[in-house]
């Protein structure tokens, strides 16, 4: 049986000591959260995932959900869960009090996506495509859309969807064939088919409030003629002065797939028959209405990453201490028992030490763009509220395929270091790599993500995102390279922001004449940027761990201890990665492109 | 009805605690601290009182450092309404802590106290019963179900043998145990909203209580390792060893 306690003190330390957590504090409209209330919610949050969520992972993994004639039920237990999880608050942690939400920001948004992805990554799902819809809905709905639905979605009471994807298009949304016919009154008749719908039909909630691409009858062919529609499965209705659930709308279920992971997450075939719809924003603008949903989905995808690199990590690292086996190389180090525990062995150190790294790493990456969302939300200067926005941009790509990556990687390296254990289903890990496989696909699979960083991202505004990047990691070497303690970790950073920065410029000279050398050099280039950023995520928590050592370390010599060697060996072990990256992309395109489709 | 529900800041149930090197304690620097458990029921059985109209207000309390605060907002975000802190650095005994709790109910009179059965660090299971002594009121240990009604209440309370019902005349100290409920979860907006209520602060001088420790602790050590067991040829190899050698028979 697998196990999961939220790591409340790495956390805090990254919060408090590593990014100043505080600062959110000072941004208008965020004066409420102040440090010691986002301890007391996110301890609150993992008793929660701890105690409600985790004990349900592994039996809705292997329930999964049940289809019958148009209904989908859900694992036992998920719906006492979900209540609970609405009554608590949660759903709507981060919406605008004003449609009864707790208004509290990103950043803590950012830490319970991770705690709940640990403990249940399939129960994440739902509430998580309901902010999706939330958000859309704030951003681009009409002030009676907004009023309608909004508070239910805040409440939980109903719950939300995405539905982009058709059988023929995932990609390239350009190519749907939904279609949307005005009626008198205002509304569409929308018909279509679409499919790989998470959570578009379930028994977790009174409702489901499906936000739709479709294309209106004069629409202009491709992306440019997508429209987004509201469809909620039950037609809302006024009754005593509260909305609830009216007549069925023409919208069902069809089926669900039978999937590797999250089976406790209903993926559903929906059927549109001529289902009553609200345009949401302008005709023909669905697609970038809905982008701005994208881009909070997918730093909510990099959590799951996270999330699961970090249960996965945690039991692979209880199984290394207990599972006795052979001897250590250099002699016995437990002779009182019939062997040692595995973590004696270097091989075995090397696989949870980079889950350890990585998890770290990215949870400061993570919460350090947390924080960027509420400053690019939030600051009083338009200025700096751009320059923010500008990071959060440039790094959502970066992380979402790197963490997602990486929370395979680390469910596969648990696997192996649970040996034969690891394979079979008892021991839960490898349903975190099922779990984790599909991270790496949905919300724009990791090709896109580094086609968006090096075609997007890259050029846009000559070069001004990358500088929201370059710029604070430069000033950082700068103050810290005559540091003596500093210099090991000082000197390789530098070295590989200096290569990243050539490649940079490279790839944007070839990618300017031809567009098939930046996507030749794409996956390895947001890799290189990647580690580079982690890189300069460690050098931080290492700063920080070597100023709290020097000043008595208050009792907590070990934890401090533990960062600092964790950022030696990243140093030491993951970031020379960046040379192979950087080599395999300068390659060039060639190698990719000479074979002939017909003689693979 | 006021009811006042005392609570202790303990070491979380999850941590393996260590023993200090002095042997003076156990180590709880920077050691994760919660609600202790039984207190946490006794909260819980308050706001259930309250929900079902039997009691109009509920103070939770508190004897400690400042760190305590924390414990008083979790109970604040419970549902509790206001909080007092007794605050000192100075080691508590039982016996002190009744003795301030005492000066509290003095001030403010409730109809009802309600704590957990013990604290899950010293294990003490006095605190509550010095309560009532000191107030000369009843008192109704190891309760399983509470139900207040006019001027009484009935206890039922988990004995060795089984289960005792009390009636008790109120006020009263009830002490909670295991079995009592389910404590919640604490909301989203009573987590906000606690950040809000009252929470008073107090010095043991203050209440006129004189809170210097009875008893001297002279070492604190670790439990005694489990030795290896022995293997016996037959029974009456295991006879003749349980008479003469563990002389347990």
């Amino acid at each position: 049986m697998p196990s999961y306690k939220a790591p409340l003190e790495n956390i805090h330390f990254v919060l408090h000591e590593v990014l100043d957590v505080a600062q959110v504090a000072a941004l208008p409209g965020y004066e409420e959260a102040t440090p010691d209330l986002i301890d007391q919610i996110i301890e609150e949050g993992a008793k929660v995932c701890e105690e409600v969520l985790f004990p349900l992972n592994q039996s809705g993994d292997a329930e999964g959900c049940l289809y019958e004639n148009g209904v989908v039920r859900t694992p036992k237990g998920f719906k006492e869960a979900y209540r609970l999880f609405c009554e608590g608050g949660w759903p709507g942690l981060v919406a605008d009090p004003q449609y009864g939400g707790m208004g509290m920001p990103h950043v803590v948004n950012c830490v319970l996506q991770e705690l709940i992805c640990s403990a249940n990554m399939s129960f994440g799902m739902y509430p998580g495509l309901s902010e999706g819809a939330y958000r859309a809905l704030y951003l681009h709905g009409s002030q009676e859309q907004k009023d309608l639905y909004l508070p239910k979605l805040t409440t939980g009471e109903w719950s939300g969807t995405m539905c982009l994807t058709e059988p023929h298009c995932g990609t390239d949304l350009g190519l749907i064939k939904t279609k949307a016919l005005p009626n008198d009154d205002g509304s569409c008749n929308i018909t279509g088919t679409k499919i790989f719908i998470s959570a578009g039909e379930h028994d977790l909630a009174d409702n489901i409030v499906h936000l739709v691409l479709a294309k209106l009858p004069d629409a202009p062919e491709g992306s440019r003629g997508i429209s987004l529609f509201v469809v909620p499965k039950f037609l809302p209705r006024q009754e005593g002065g509260q909305v609830k659930p009216g007549a069925r709308n023409g919208v069902s279920c069809g089926s669900i797939e039978h999937k590797m992971g999250i089976k406790a997450s209903a993926t559903c075939v929906m059927n549109f028959d001529n289902a009553q719809g609200w345009l949401v924003g302008e005709p023909h603008k669905g697609l970038k209405a809905m982008f701005t949903m994208m881009n909070a989905a997918r730093l909510g995808v990099a959590m799951q990453g996270l999330g699961i690199a970090e249960v996965a990590m945690q039991n692979g690292l209880n199984y290394a201490k207990e599972r006795l086996q052979m001897r250590a190389l250099d002699g016995a180090k437990a002779p009182d028992k019939a062997a040692d525990p595995i973590i004696v062995h270097p091989d075995v150190r090397r696989m949870l030490l980079t889950s350890k790294a990585f998890t770290e790493g990215a949870r400061a990456l993570s919460y350090w763009v947390g924080i960027e969302l509420d400053r690019a939300h939030k600051h009083p200067d338009p200025a700096i509220r751009q320059e923010a926005d500008d990071l959060v941009a440039l790094m959502t790509p970066i992380i979402k395929a790197y963490q997602t990556d990486m929370g395979f990687e680390a469910a596969s390296l648990a696997m192996q270091i649970h040996g034969g254990h690891g394979y079979i289903w008892d021991y839960g890990v490898e349903q975190y790599a099922r779990d984790a496989r599909i991270a790496m696909i949905y919300e724009g699979t990791n090709g896109i993500q580094a086609l968006d960083l090096v075609g997007r991202k890259m050029g846009q505004s000559y070069g001004r995102l990358l500088r929201r990047f370059f710029h604070p990691v430069g000033a950082f070497i700068e103050t810290h390279q005559n540091n003596l303690q500093m210099q090991e970790f000082i000197f390789p950073l530098a070295k590989a922001v200096a290569k990243l920065q050539q490649l940079t410029a490279s790839v944007a000279m070839k990618g300017l004449k031809d567009s098939t050398e930046a996507g030749a050099a794409s996956a390895d280039y947001l890799r290189m940027f990647a580690l580079v950023a982690l890189g300069y995520m460690w050098a931080q928590m290492a700063l920080v761990a070597q100023e709290k050592i020097s000043a008595g370390a208050g009792g907590r010599v070990g934890f401090y201890d533990s960062k600092l060697k964790t950022a030696r060996f990243y140093f030491a072990r993951m970031l020379p990665e960046t040379e192979a990256h950087f080599r395999k992309a300068m390659a060039g395109a060639e190698s990719l492109m000479e074979l002939e489709a017909a003689n693979f | 009805m006021k009811v006042l529900v005392a609570v202790k800041r303990v070491i979380d149930a999850y941590v393996t605690v260590r023993v200090k090197a002095d042997q003076s304690g156990v180590e709880t620097a920077n050691v994760k601290m919660s609600m202790n458990p039984f207190c946490e029921i006794a909260v819980e059985e308050a706001i259930r009182m309250k929900e079902a109209g039997k009691a109009t207000e509920i103070v939770a309390v508190s004897a400690g450092p400042a760190t305590c605060q924390e414990t008083l907002r979790t109970a604040l975000a419970m549902g509790a309404d206001r909080a007092i802190l007794i605050q000192t650095d100075a080691e508590l005994q039982p016996l002190a802590v009744a003795k301030l709790l005492a000066a509290v109910i003095d001030k403010e009179n409730p109809g009802l106290v309600l704590m957990g059965k013990q604290g899950i660090d010293g294990e003490h299971n006095q605190t509550g019963q010095m309560v009532a002594a000191l107030k000369n009121w009843a008192q109704a240990t190891f309760a399983s179900k509470i139900e207040v009604g006019a001027g009484e209440a009935t206890v039922t309370r988990e004995i060795d043998g089984g289960l005792e019902t009390l009636t008790i005349k109120l006020p009263a100290v009830v002490t909670t145990d295991l079995r009592l409920n389910e404590p919640r979860y604490a909301s989203l907006p009573n987590i906000m909203q606690a950040k809000r209520k009252p929470l008073e602060t107090l010095a043991p001088e203050a209440l006129g209580v004189d809170i210097t420790p009875r008893f001297k602790i002279l070492k604190v050590t670790e439990p005694l390792k489990r030795q290896a067991g022995k293997k016996v040829a037959n029974v009456d190899e295991l006879i003749d060893k349980l008479k003469n050698e563990a002389k347990v028979i």
